[in-house]
């Protein structure tokens, strides 16, 4: 008998044909991800017609009886739930129902001013710190630490706001200006009753608190991106820190701290849980003063819509669904116009927490 | 004759003296950003430390008193729904957009798109969530429309982290790999995507936690039981976490507050753990980075 050595042709054809498959399903490889990619690029922009949609559809009713009266009235009232229903502009609504938005708008853009007056300027300085004034051995947790705030959900930072932070405010250091306020126009506004720490002040400053984050490890990322040549150029002409800060490193990089900033804007206009906290949720006034509580388009949605739901012409839901509208509109324009400034800049349009 | 004028420029005293002000405020600054955030975790821990009883992890709620059980594992169902919705479709999102957007048809309208989802405030996606899917489609409060509220929500962070993260693959890393034949997918899936991989889960991670901690979209689509999760997307309730913060804060009965506390540290701990791991995977790569270079 002749040992033959095994055959090896069936194996190396086995082996080609299975490279083949494998070649084959490579180059097919590249087209699945390109569909796939393509498939899951419907959701976001589904999510958002999805949104727009019964949003508009929901409000019209109330977009039709109240018109613009709608942005300029103050009162909130849902009507009385056994007076009957009558027709307006062809709507059924509860008799003596009447919405107006004003004091929520108010609200609204109040609160998310003075978290801007805040936040803009401690944002601009901490990351200075972090930058400049410190060793990177400590700088680099304590950057944490800032980018830790991002991460806390707002509903604790609304029960420390509200149980904690108001009260030691309004016992311990709003008194010190309200009491020492002459009672004339302008600064009129800075006096008056303080309150128990729930309010508009109150709901601005831990609006702030919320936003720092956004600005300050932003505005950090861009700091490090300035070169060094003409900060160490600026220092060998003489400058002291603050000119060079002033000088050169903040107009280098100006645009981008702008977009953070206005981004950081469009988070504190759409807060909601922390706000609805602390703001008193008063509906129906805008403050007096400084201190007196109220209530922003948001918190007003979360803490309405339980009982909007029980009027049964549905016209107290399509109101809320006006404010959300409204809401809707302010934040887009305002995140819009802050990612346009951010991708002028240059810099990565990568915010720390949610916009 | 060259004269320097220095008759109306500011003294060096005078400078010196802002420069040192300057000083004064970034730490000031520094103060008002660290100190309320320690002050905050601080709060929390010492509310819940006193009463803080192991079981609370085991034990069913009773709305305004008893244990957090059903709330825990709510939280954790809708992160890990959240993860498999929002991670799939966020994900790939970002990758076509950094790997097939270019000169393809309507790229522009999903980059606005995520831009204006990412900006949508979350009690107007909730509301939204709760007039149409919970009412206007008859889902009740159940999984499926809390979790699709949460998604859409945060789809857009992912989207984008991906996308950066993608972006930072070195081109000598696509280059080497067309470079050795690889077809473009098998390149795309072995090189570039596993490269991007620390930077895609950092993201995924923040997401998720943004998704645990989120209150607003889901007062109104999940609703909230006292039994653990069921296996049903619709028409069953499911409990979370922020919802006992945000409800027994302020009712009469100390055993609420003590809840509400609980239900504090337990979201703090889960938060700050997903935020720490993020950072480990970022410095660990970013030395990896810097070892390889």
């Amino acid at each position: 008998m002749i040992q033959r050595a095994p055959s090896t042709v069936g194996e190396t054809r086995r082996d080609d044909s299975s490279r083949r498959v494998r070649r084959a399903w490579a180059r097919r490889e590249e087209s699945l991800w390109r569909v796939g990619g393509r498939v899951a690029t419907l959701v976001p922009v589904g999510a958002l017609a999805f949104l727009l949609v019964v949003l508009a559809v929901k409000a019209w009713p109330a977009i039709k009886v109240s018109g613009w009266g709608y942005l300029t009235g103050s009162a909130w009232l849902p009507g009385s739930t056994y007076g009957g229903v009558e027709k307006v502009h062809g709507v059924a609504i509860p008799v003596g129902a009447h919405y107006g938005a004003w004091p929520l708008l108010a609200g609204t853009l109040q609160t998310s001013a003075i978290a801007l007056i805040f936040a803009v300027p401690v944002s601009i300085l901490t990351a200075f710190a972090l930058t400049e004034g410190l060793p990177g051995r400590i700088a680099r947790p304590l950057g944490f630490v800032v980018e830790v705030v991002a991460g806390i959900p707002s509903v604790i930072i609304g029960l420390w706001g509200v149980l904690v932070l108001g009260p030691f405010l309004a016992h311990d250091v709003y008194p010190l200006v309200a009491t020492h306020v002459p009672n004339v126009p302008v600064l009129r506004y800075f006096g008056g009753s303080v309150g128990y720490g729930e309010g508009l002040l109150t709901s601005g400053l831990v609006l702030g608190l919320m936003i720092v984050p956004i600005i300050a490890s932003t505005t950090r990322d861009l700091f490090l991106q300035v070169p060094a040549l003409p900060q160490e150029g600026a220092r060998a002409l003489g400058m002291t820190d603050a000119e060079v800060a002033r000088r050169v490193t903040l107009p280098w990089v100006r645009s981008g701290v702008i977009g953070a900033a206005v981004l950081g804007l469009g988070r504190a206009l759409g807060e909601t849980i922390a706000v609805a906290m602390v703001s008193g949720s008063v509906l129906g006034v805008v403050s007096p003063n400084l201190y007196g509580t109220m209530t922003t388009i948001a918190a007003t949605i979360v803490s309405q819509l339980d009982s909007a739901a029980t009027d049964g012409t549905g016209f107290a839901v399509a109101n809320l669904a006006e404010a959300g509208l409204l809401l809707a509109a302010i934040s887009i324009a305002v995140n819009l116009a802050a990612r346009a400034i951010v991708r002028r800049s240059g810099a990565l349009g990568a915010p720390v927490g949610r916009a | 004759m060259v004269e320097i004028g220095l008759a109306g420029l500011p003294s060096t005293r005078w400078r010196r003296a802002r420069s040192r002000l300057f000083h004064v405020l970034m730490w000031v600054a520094l103060a008002f950003v660290v100190g309320p955030a320690l002050w905050l975790v601080v709060g929390v821990v010492a509310r819940a430390l006193p009463g803080w009883r192991w079981n609370v992890l085991t034990t069913m709620s009773q709305g305004t008193s008893g244990g957090l059980a059903n709330a825990v594992v709510g939280t954790l169902v809708l992160m890990a729904g959240v993860l498999v919705l929002a991670g799939t479709s966020g994900v790939l999102t970002g990758i076509y957009l950094s790997e097939f957007a270019e000169g393809s048809r309507g790229v522009h309208l999903v980059r606005v798109a995520i831009d204006v989802l990412a900006g949508f405030p979350s009690i107007v996606l909730g509301y939204v969530g709760y007039v149409a899917l919970c009412v206007g489609l008859g889902w009740g409060f159940s999984l499926l429309p809390a979790l699709m509220i949460l998604s859409f929500m945060v789809v857009p962070y992912i989207a984008k982290s991906t996308e950066a993260a993608l972006h930072q693959v070195p081109t000598s890393y696509r280059e080497g790999a067309e470079a050795l034949g690889m077809p473009g997918g098998h390149a795309l899936r072995r090189v570039v995507v596993r490269t991007a991989l620390p930077g895609i889960v950092t993201g995924l991670l923040i997401a998720l936690s943004i998704a645990g901690g989120e209150t607003a979209p889901l007062l109104y689509t999940a609703g909230v039981t006292n039994n653990l999760p069921t296996w049903s997307l619709l028409h069953h309730p499911i409990a979370y976490l922020t919802y006992y913060v945000w409800t027994d804060w302020n009712q009469p009965s100390s055993a609420a507050h003590v809840v509400s506390y609980d239900a504090s540290l337990i979201l703090v701990v889960l938060v700050l753990v997903m935020l720490v791991v993020a950072r480990l995977i970022v410095a660990r790569t970013q030395r990896h980075a810097e070892s390889s270079a």
